[in-house]
């Protein structure tokens, strides 16, 4: 369904040239979940963007392909991109304390994807916000609707997020990080309905993380990347028994190294 | 607090400003352009502000004056904000290329002594009320630019801007719909503190005759008629101005409120 070849994405700052994604290919398959493991910086939170093509100076995509659904996404216009961006695929972010406008309201900022790739009127979209909201399993969704964000917690705005992503059923869910602000408890409620919706809508997930436990427990595949590039890819099972390269077996090691204090 | 007090007082005083000029023909005594009375008669109970140069009944005129220049001020600040935010958000939102000739564009116009500018194109226009608050307008619209820009550069960089681009808005609505609404604080002081700057101009372009044109009455062209007069008829010059003062301290005292309590920098 989805598949990158060759892709990379340097930053121009004045003084140097920064490869934060170079040169990499993967692919994923429909309904799969593909975890991108890796530090801070080393480039996973880039190929999310890369991938929606919402790279702005001083960084661009310098070369590679998006193959998704048969057709390359570096081929398209803008306005193109635009219909693809929530429609097709969608992205839920780190923050969910900043990842919501504060000016309006939950059912606003839902409505407003729905609206904007359905062409359903105001009160049709509302209805089905109310079903997103239910889908997303928060309480009275009729009332919530109306709140703002500030009015919620972290781990009710993350599954907004969910909603606004999911409202128009995309086939792809780029996940970077969502749950990496929150409780461990409410980080495991997150990735328990994550697993729901993926079986519901019949969704394939990128997955990004620093956390190979998370990886472990909602992942097929998961690739690795260090310094702007991937370092291994691999089954979830096999990577983490059987890791190859260096990079890796620190990574498993020093989470390792956490569990045993 | 204090700051507070002041703020309320001043929006009592601007309210009261704006309801008088509204209702000006049903509570001025007199026609303000009709000559009624003999010429510079101190303020009485007949004529409350006194008589000017022609026999004109100066609280009529204020009254009048008043419609004037706060429409005036108004209008020119709407003009100015509308240009500014436009800018300012283009701006900002795009930056490079775009962000350096737009800023480069506002450091001239700064540069420009704009009452100078004013004063040559009113000269070459016909100097009538339009025109006045056309040209205060685009004289004036620089600081509110510089100040949406940089709000622009701040919440364009959250990560509600990135969500919303994820869903699939255009820039349009970005800028408009995501952004836009996010820096209205800012922009409402700066542009109640530009009212002020707006009517003090009006004033001086009134005073040296090339604003609001007689028989008009503006409290920029009553200070006018006043020079003349200013030993024997004090009154008339006292009056206008004390108006003036009253209105643009009103407006700062109200902007200073409204800048602590939407807590904005700068």
């Amino acid at each position: 369904m989805l598949e990158v070849k060759d892709l990379s994405t340097y930053y121009y700052l004045e003084e140097k040239i920064v490869k934060a994604v170079d040169n990499i290919n993967f692919s994923l398959d429909k309904g799969e979940t593909l975890g991108i493991v890796g530090e801070s910086g080393s480039g996973k939170s880039t190929v999310a963007l890369s991938l929606l093509r919402l790279i702005y100076p001083p960084g661009r995509i310098v070369s590679g392909e998006i193959v998704f659904n048969h057709k390359d996404l570096m081929k398209l216009t803008e306005s193109e991109m635009i219909k693809i961006r929530g429609a097709k695929i969608s992205m839920i972010f780190q923050d969910p304390f900043t990842s919501l406008n504060p000016v309006y309201t939950i059912g606003d900022q839902i409505a407003e994807a729905i609206e904007l790739h359905q062409g359903l009127s105001r009160k049709e979209a509302w209805k089905k916000t109310v079903e997103m909201l239910d889908t997303v399993q928060i309480k009275d969704p009729a009332l919530r609707i109306k709140d703002y964000p500030h009015q919620l917690s972290g781990g009710m705005r993350q599954r907004v997020m969910i909603a606004m992503a999911l409202a128009c059923q995309p086939e792809l869910l780029i996940a970077d990080e969502p749950t990496t602000a929150l409780d461990v408890t409410i980080q495991s409620e997150i990735l328990k309905l994550l697993k729901e919706l993926q079986q519901k809508f019949n969704l394939s997930i990128i997955y990004i993380t620093h956390n190979f436990g998370i990886i472990k427990e909602i992942c097929d595949r998961v690739i690795v990347m260090y310094q702007g590039k991937v370092v291994e890819e691999g089954k979830i099972s096999q990577v983490l028994e059987n890791p190859e390269d260096p990079y890796t077996k620190r990574l498993i090691d020093s989470l390792l190294a956490l569990r045993g204090k | 607090m204090r700051k507070n007090r002041l703020a309320i007082l001043g929006f009592a005083a601007l309210c009261c400003f704006i309801l008088v000029a509204i209702i000006a023909p049903l509570i001025a005594p007199y026609n303000p352009d009709e000559i009624v009375e003999s010429q510079t008669l101190p303020p009485s109970w007949s004529h409350l502000f006194g008589t000017d140069d022609l026999g004109r009944d100066i609280f009529s005129r204020s009254l009048y004056g008043a419609r004037i220049s706060l429409t005036v001020g108004l209008v020119a600040v709407t003009i100015a904000v509308l240009i500014g935010t436009l800018f300012g958000a283009i701006s900002g939102y795009y930056g490079g290329l775009i962000d350096s000739i737009i800023m480069r564009f506002v450091d001239v116009m700064l540069a420009f002594p704009s009452i100078f500018l004013i004063l040559a194109i009113q000269v070459m226009l016909t100097p009538n009320i339009y025109n006045v608050m056309i040209v205060i307008g685009l004289t004036s619209w620089m600081g509110v630019a510089r100040l949406v820009r940089g709000e622009f550069l701040r919440i364009r960089e959250l990560q509600y801007v990135e969500a919303a681009k994820a869903i699939g808005c255009s820039n349009f609505r970005i800028i408009f719909r995501h952004i836009l609404p996010n820096a209205q604080a800012p922009i409402i002081v700066a542009a109640t503190l530009g009212m002020a700057g707006a009517i003090l101009t009006e004033s001086a372009l009134s005073f040296l005759g090339l604003g609001v044109q007689p028989p008009m009455a503006s409290w920029g062209n009553m200070l006018m008629d006043s020079q003349a007069y200013m030993r024997d008829a004090p009154w008339m010059a006292i009056i206008p101005g004390i108006l003036i003062l009253i209105t643009v301290l009103s407006l700062y005292f109200v902007g200073e409120g409204l800048r602590e309590k939407l807590n904005v920098r700068g």
